[in-house]
């Protein structure tokens, strides 16, 4: 007969509670971003050896500035794939705001109204998705897919497929919002900055952001507990929405023009942005920091390519690559905690 | 003053009569050893009782009032606290968010609730030293052996100051170590004063620890007596019917 109940002493156990079994370290090198993050070092210091024109303030202009569309659209997929979905619209939605911003602005309003219209039209599209996946259950791919045909076809017939330049009375503030540069950093680098600080303090702080990683790990638990389950998930199509309405605008700027070919197949590098920077397709894990990283990380490829005279043809086995490795490195972890 | 009363409680699934004239009396405190043999209806009379189920008929009362729950919310206002055969949890968050999980304490920032780990993490601790479980606020729940899992998900019943603590099979899926953990959890849940109801096939769980026995067969209750007044080798004739009634 064994005694049932070897309790330890009441200091001994406040202090085994007490204690913190992951020290800040070990939390750090677990963070997939952190390996991405240096991934990225690496090949950046490289480059900066082999070349004499990656380290130029102009190519990381560029390049930062590149990644800032690509990033800031990836804030907002962290935050669909942590909950368990995925976003597929998102590179439609930029093009349907920017051609919304465009259409507006074309026609004489003042930048500010055109933008309010631009953000709503893509909180509009995210509305549609998240009701359609919360309420009637429709698995977040389909719907998703759905609508990046739906969105871009919008785009098409609001400018009857032209190109638009013309930007009326305000057209300069929004080439400068979109195109300039504050203390030499591009805008859009900054707007990824300022909403990335949001975004990261909105999973980490808030009520919401516990929801969307509780709703990613185990739904079932989500709603018993008596969560607004449908709510979350709505939100979280309306954000990445934003996000990629947000990024329409800016690249509106950028561009100078818009056609109804911007953002094409966007979706499926701000996926991999997400993926390489930790983001989990099953739900329950993503930051923020890990999808600019994965995004950087994209473009330091590409760029890479391009100064050392390889064919950019080369940028999608790259990237492919390092997606896998992003998933595989995972796997082992996960395989190796198991056995422990 | 019982602190739940169910009185010819049935349950029908389309043609399958689950639960037919269950009545049953839980006082303030006691633990109450559900059994019964597998599809008996054991897990539709808990969920019934913690509002995942509507009864097809009968009645509920809480302390001599008339209760009827539209959802496990509605039962938990109530104080009834249902712990899942699978816990619920979510194993990305740490136990303490775990325990709060959809009744955060926060504070408002704009439009924005705002999380206060330190009170959570505080008192989450605080129900921890309680059930006298080494569980440490602050981990994931992904790193947890089964029986602090038990105990992050007993804890979450605490918040409330439940009355009544449903269980389903908590000793089904866990190593012999662990289910003495369990036990020794569910009795400090007694020991607050709480009434459980212990769903378990496992008969040293339900004659170590139980008040009274109660024995589900084929949906009606074959038996309701005192631990003390009966033994393992009469309730599992009564579970599988070689004995008809007790
Ligand atoms: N949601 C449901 N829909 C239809 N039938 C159900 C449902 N839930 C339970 N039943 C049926 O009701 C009966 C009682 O099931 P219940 O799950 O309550 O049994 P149990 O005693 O918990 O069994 P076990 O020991 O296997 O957990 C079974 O015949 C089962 O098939
Ligand atoms: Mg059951």
């Amino acid at each position: 007969m064994h005694k049932p109940d070897s309790a330890p002493n009441h200091a001994d156990l406040s202090q085994a509670i007490n204690r913190q079994t992951n020290t800040r370290l070990t939390a750090l090198f677990a963070e997939q971003a952190t390996w991405v993050f240096l991934a990225a070092l690496l090949s950046a210091l490289v480059l900066g050896f082999a070349t004499d024109t990656f380290a130029t303030s102009q190519n990381l202009f560029n390049v930062t500035r590149n990644f800032a569309f690509v990033g800031l659209v990836a804030l907002g997929m962290t935050v669909v794939i942590i909950s368990g979905g995925i976003d597929l619209s998102v590179g439609s939605v930029v093009c349907l705001s920017a051609m919304v911003q465009a259409i507006v602005m074309n026609a004489g309003y003042g930048f500010f109204p055109a933008a309010v219209l631009a953000l709503a039209a893509a909180a509009l599209v995210g509305l549609v998705n998240g009701a359609l996946i919360a309420w009637l259950r429709i698995p977040s791919f389909v719907v998703t897919l759905g609508m990046l045909s739906i969105a871009r076809s919008l785009a098409m017939v609001l400018s009857d497929n032209r190109m638009i330049y013309e930007f009326g009375p305000d057209q300069a503030l929004l080439f400068t919002l979109g195109g300039g540069a504050t203390f030499g950093i591009a805008h859009p680098v900054i707007a990824l900055a300022l909403l990335g600080v949001a975004t990261a303090f909105l999973l980490r702080w808030s009520q919401w952001g516990t929801h969307v990683f509780a709703i990613g790990a185990n739904e079932r638990a989500a709603v018993l507990t008596g969560i607004a389950v449908p709510w979350v998930k709505i939100s979280v199509y309306v954000f990445s929405s934003l996000m990629a309405g947000v990024t329409g605008v800016l690249e509106a700027g950028w561009l100078g023009g818009v056609t109804t070919n911007l953002g094409q197949s966007m979706e499926l590098a701000v996926i991999a942005a997400a993926v390489i920077g930790g983001a989990n397709l099953l739900g329950g894990s993503g930051t923020v920091l890990g999808a600019i990283v994965g995004a950087a990380l994209i473009e330091i490829i590409r760029n890479s390519l391009i100064l050392l005279g390889i064919s950019t043809f080369w940028q999608g086995a790259f990237v492919g690559f390092f997606i896998i490795l992003a998933v595989a490195f995972d796997r082992l972890r996960a395989l190796r905690s198991a056995q422990f | 003053m019982a602190v739940l009363k169910l009185e010819n409680v049935a349950k029908n699934f389309g043609a399958i009569e689950a639960l037919r004239g269950v009545s049953l009396q839980i006082e303030k405190g006691e633990v109450i050893g559900l059994m019964g043999d597998n599809g008996a209806g054991k897990s539709t009379l808990v969920k019934i009782i913690a509002g995942n189920f509507r009864a097809s008929a009968g009645r509920m009362f809480m302390q001599n009032r008339e209760v009827a729950f539209h959802s496990p919310l509605d039962a938990r206002r109530h104080g009834i606290e249902i712990v899942y055969q699978d816990l619920a949890l979510c194993d990305n968050l740490t136990a303490a968010a775990n325990v709060f999980l959809g009744r955060e304490l926060t504070w408002r920032l704009g439009p924005v609730r705002i999380n206060d780990y330190a009170a959570m993490n505080r008192r989450a601790a605080e129900l921890f030293q309680e059930l006298k479980s080494e569980t440490r606020p602050r981990d994931l729940v992904r790193q947890m052996s089964g029986g602090q899992r038990q105990a992050v998900a007993i804890a979450r019943t605490r918040l409330s100051n439940a009355d009544i603590v449903l269980m389903d099979e908590p000793t089904a899926a866990i190593s012999v170590r662990q289910v003495v953990e369990v036990l020794n959890l569910i009795r400090r849940l007694r020991d607050q004063g709480v009434a459980v109801v212990l769903i378990s096939h496992r008969m040293p769980d339900v004659f170590g620890l139980a008040d009274r026995v109660v024995v589900l067969r084929r949906g009606s209750i074959v038996a309701d007596k005192p631990v003390a007044a009966t033994s393992p080798q009469e309730v599992t004739g009564l579970i599988t019917g070689a004995i008809e009634h007790a």
